[in-house]
């Protein structure tokens, strides 16, 4: 377990450094400090002086490794337009993202898995060629997309009155084609406090309002993905020998789907989901934006706007610290649940 | 199985159409509705896309044609459209069809030339990596991985971003459409390594590599004439997706700003000058050309899930 | 009455262009305690046989037709449930590949237990208990410890030892046995084949053993059908059918047994391969390989490419061809026609 944790470490330090070396690297050659200290009318002279006390002519280790001591410590200097420590911008935005891919991920995992393992069990049935469909449109449709039909239909509204509205069938389905909107779309409304600045949409109900749309359209990308492949790798893991050995045994369908069979396709799914996961919190950059969600994409894009050079790169960092963290996760995880995974470190 | 006995049954002197003829693919095509109907909506809107300057009512990028007195007109079956502009107008007064049309010609070249940026860099590296192996492998691959991990909408953003502070709003407009397929292509070049190392490394294990090598064939010529061409299947496959994929990075990049700008727009671009004016009522100028994006995208994925399913190659998972 | 009656099986494959048959008219029985071998090529059948006794077969397969009466009842359009409980119950397999056959993700225990718990209404303690003597019978060391291990920890050959524990854990009265030991170490097929012959003796348990070692077959087995392109093409006692086989099938497999061959000559084989079942030929599905369809006398005998063949007893065997058939009836005849 500790081998196994200790090489889990050193590969997740190995990509952090990566990370801070391309985040420094934009640093040193994008932002200009100087230019953000003093004015305009600071002669070249006196900037060189400047330039020389902070060290800026310095090679590019050494002022990659005073960057590299200052970020293990989570400084990374002030915003330009918030004009504080960027590491207390982002945690201001940290929490309102976070809630955002945990809904989300709520989403996925409560759909996706019994959707995929009904379409591998019944992949005739027509309500599994419905998953399968929709699930391949989904896919097709940009995020971005998504969260404005749904702004467009439980936001604002549509009303549809395309049938006679005098019988009563035509009103029905006038009914079912009409949305009332009114749904939150803009904001997190009022969140919570809790701690700090963290503040949360899960306490309340009208909170968990301002959630629904912009997790449901985060959700939406994945969870097409999601289905398909918790139904190809089941589809897979029915056909293998030890599941017919299993139905040779007289053991129930029951046990056969959701034990033997589901532990083994939840293996990969794991691994690749785990992953996919971790990415939600890029498409945030999309979502964010269309529900203007004060989250960290939000923070980011108008960071890249306003070409805020140390609140980017210390939304990469951490970013970057973020996958990391997910992704050694998801491979304990799976060394736990995969026995074949010796997590002792000896040879098997 | 199928595919080996018409390989056996065709001659080798038959022609290329022969062989096409009598093919597995060209069998399931045939009986595949969903991909016949799919190749024909994309075979329909790549020609509406490519014949836009003789297909549009008006040309989007000429000024003189534009009336901004016309502006966020609706499509013709709502009241107060103008029959000029069968899909109505947008915000600046362009009129909405010619601007899908153009828009699409720009998206299909932006998601074709980026797929072949990434094919370029993805088969080059893949092949280093699976048939060098050793350090050159661990290098490129772990590489893949951080990129990945990252999520490659993360990295063609970041990317993007440092383009446009490198170079400037203004020149990183001009040369949008370049720049955007060396975004993507950078963006997204893992995906084709990894498969392409994944069959190079199951090809290499077989022995018509180890008699090329015995028969003193350099390495280059073992990597490109001999395991290249074994794994094209999967590459074929991975491509329609891709293309697919890219045409949605360009839309989310232009929607983020990081695109194409409005005076040339894509569809993405074209969705976000839109967006802003959803509230206002005028859904049309976000809607149509995304339903246009969707449709594009959408008969692309169905073409790739059959080309899966005919061809089955071994995809790398994960 | 025996324990196991196949008669006419029928089992197709639907595909997309049509049904393909994959199992024609396979009859055979099986007495208590008996051991049957099933022979053939790949291709020929043996395993959609055996599974289709118990409807395991996978989709696009299915039963057309026919009977599988077991112990009095019969099998074919019962419901999942009341199958289930003869699956490993009273009838349990072995498959092919010990490594492909357990569930990695489930420990040998979990394996056993369920496969009991499914069965009868014990608790996990008993069924633990069970397990393990099963274990011991199966010459397994330290099996104690084997209960909480995975399968990726056993070799292959300890992995069939544990499928064939499991096979016997509830005392069946037939086990169907998949070639057992083709994917195991030539060094421990015999030691496998062996128990397994053994536990089936000591427990009185039928089996059926299907392979294309016709080796295996004369050592274990009493009685043997031979297989061919989905069809039955000769049975009757091993011993018998390997000392004179009447189907010229059946005679060119015995003759391209290594043994048979002159030491320092080429291994005796029969041209040319099966054919696919869904492009048989017209009339016997073996006479585009068969070197009888041409009489000695040079004149083709026409049934052969015309006509299925029936079959025909000859002592105590039964072989489905026209050769046979022509040369029963010559020696019958001239019989005849002395009594007349």
């Amino acid at each position: 377990m500790i081998a196994f944790l200790i090489k889990r470490l050193f590969h997740a330090l190995l990509v952090m450094f990566v990370i801070s070396v391309i985040a420094f690297a934009i640093q040193d050659n994008l932002g200009d400090p100087i230019q953000q200290m003093v004015g305009q009318s600071v002669p070249e002279s006196e900037r060189e002086t400047l330039r020389e006390e902070l060290g800026l002519n310095d090679p590019f280790a050494v002022q990659y490794l005073r960057f590299a001591a200052k970020a293990v410590q989570f400084d990374f200097g002030y915003s330009y337009v918030f004009n504080e420590p960027t590491t207390e911008v982002i945690l201001r935005h940290l929490p309102a993202t976070l809630e955002l891919v945990a809904a989300s991920t709520f989403l996925i995992i409560a759909l996706s898995i019994p959707i995929g393992v009904y379409s591998a069990i019944k992949p005739r049935a027509w309500l599994s060629r419905v998953f399968m469909g929709v699930s391949i449109i989904g896919i097709s449709i940009p995020v971005f997309l998504t969260a404005i039909v749904l702004i467009q239909l439980f936001a604002i509204g549509v009303s549809w009155s395309p049938f006679p509205a005098d019988t009563g069938w035509g009103a029905w389905l006038n009914g079912l084609l009409t949305t009332d909107g009114g749904m939150p779309a803009y904001g997190r409304g009022d969140p919570v406090p809790v701690i700090g600045t963290w503040e949360t949409n899960f306490a309340s109900l009208e909170g968990l309002t301002y959630l629904v749309l912009p997790a449901i359209s985060l959700a939406s990308i994945m969870l097409p993905l999601f289905i398909r492949l918790i139904r190809a790798e089941m589809l897979e893991v029915l056909q293998s020998d030890y599941v017919k050995f299993a139905r040779a045994k007289g053991i129930s369908p029951r046990r056969i789907y959701f034990l033997h069979a589901l532990k083994n396709t939840m293996l990969p799914v794991i691994t690749v989901g785990g992953v996919q996961i971790g990415t939600l919190v890029a498409y945030t950059i999309l979502t964010e934006t269309v529900f203007q969600w004060p989250g960290m994409g939000l923070m980011f894009l108008d960071a890249i706007e306003r070409s805020d050079i140390p609140l980017i790169v210390t939304y990469l960092m951490i970013v970057g610290l973020i996958f990391v963290i997910t992704n050694t996760l998801v491979d304990l995880i799976y060394g736990l649940v995969n026995p074949t995974v010796k997590l002792t470190g000896k040879p098997a | 199985m199928t595919t080996t006995t018409s390989a056996i049954e065709s001659s080798p002197t038959a022609s290329r159409w022969e062989r096409l003829r009598d093919s597995y693919l060209l069998y399931s095509f045939k009986r595949d509705p969903i991909a016949q109907v799919s190749l024909a909506v994309f075979i329909v809107l790549v020609a509406a896309a490519v014949l836009a300057p003789w297909l549009a009512p008006m040309n989007p990028y000429d000024l003189a044609q534009i009336d901004i007195l016309a502006s966020e007109l609706p499509p013709f079956w709502i009241d107060g459209s103008d029959p000029a502009y069968l899909m109505g107008t947008d915000a600046q007064g362009r009129d909405l069809l010619s601007t899908i049309l153009y828009g699409a010609r720009v998206s299909l070249i932006i998601g074709f030339g980026a797929v072949a940026m990434q094919a370029a860099l993805g088969v080059c590296f893949g092949l280093l990596a699976g048939y060098l192996g050793g350090r050159v492998d661990a290098f490129l691959m772990r590489l893949a991985d951080i990129q990945l991990s990252f999520s490659t909408l993360m990295v063609a953003i970041v990317v993007g971003a440092l383009f446009k502070a490198i170079f400037g709003g203004a020149t990183y407009s001009a040369y949008a459409v370049p720049l955007l397929v060396l975004i993507i292509g950078l963006a997204e070049w893992p995906q084709y390594a990894r498969t392409v190392r994944a069959s190079v490394l199951a090809e290499k294990g077989k022995e018509y590599v180890d008699a090329a090598r015995v028969m003193g064939l350099s390495s280059r010529r073992i990597m490109f004439r001999h395991i290249l061409p074994n794994t094209l299947s999967p590459i074929f496959v991975i491509s329609t997706v891709q293309v697919a994929n890219a045409i949605i990075s360009e839309a989310a990049l232009s929607f983020l700003g990081l695109g194409m700008p409005e005076t040339q727009p894509s569809l993405g671009s074209l969705i976000k000058s839109g967006f802003d004016y959803l509230q206002s009522g005028s859904w049309w100028i976000t809607l149509i050309p995304g339903l246009v994006l969707v449709i594009l995208v959408l008969v692309i994925n169905l073409l790739g899930d059959w080309l899966r399913d005919v061809l089955n190659p071994r995809l790398y998972k994960g | 009455m025996s324990l196991l009656e196949v008669n006419n099986l029928d089992v197709r494959f639907a595909l997309r262009r049509g049904d393909v048959q994959a199992l024609r008219d396979v009859c055979f029985r099986l007495d208590r305690g008996e051991r049957l071998g099933i022979v053939g090529e790949s291709g020929a059948g043996k395993s959609v046989a055996a599974f289709s006794l118990l409807n395991l077969i996978a989709k696009p397969g299915y039963i057309a037709g026919g009977s599988i009466r077991f112990d009095g009842q019969e099998l074919i359009g019962l419901g999942d449930r009341a199958l289930r409980r003869i699956r490993g119950h009273r009838i349990s397999m072995i498959f092919q590949d010990p490594m492909m056959t357990l569930n990695p993700v489930l420990t040998i225990g979990e394996q056993m237990v369920e496969c009991l718990r499914a069965h009868r209404r014990i608790s996990t303690r008993d069924a633990r208990a069970i397990s393990l003597r099963k274990l011991e019978q199966v010459q397994i060391p330290s099996p104690e410890a084997r209960l909480d291990q995975y399968p990726h920890e056993l070799s292959g050959g300890m992995r069939q030892r544990v499928i064939i524990a499991i096979a016997l854990l509830l005392d069946p009265d037939i086990i169907i046995a998949d070639e057992p030991t083709t994917a195991l170490d030539v060094t421990i097929q015999a030691e496998i084949m062996a128990l397994l012959l053994e536990l089936c003796e000591e427990h009185n348990v039928g089996l059926v053993l299907i392979t294309h070692d016709l080796g295996v077959v004369s050592q274990v087995t009493q009685r043997m059908l031979v297989m061919y392109a989905g069809r039955v093409i000769e049975q009757g006692p091993t011993r018998e059918i390997i000392n004179d086989p009447q189907h010229p099938y059946t005679q060119g497999l015995i003759n391209a047994l290594p043994q048979m061959a002159t030491p320092g000559s080429r291994l005796n084989q029969i041209p040319g391969s099966m054919p696919s079942l869904n492009n048989l030929s017209s009339g016997c599905a073996f006479h585009p390989r068969c070197g009888f369809v041409t009489r000695p006398d040079d004149s083709t005998r026409q049934a052969c490419v015309d006509q299925e063949p029936g079959f025909v007893t000859s002592g105590n065997c039964q072989a489905a061809c026209h050769m046979v058939a022509e040369m029963i009836e010559r020696e019958r005849l001239p019989a005849e026609e002395q009594d007349s």
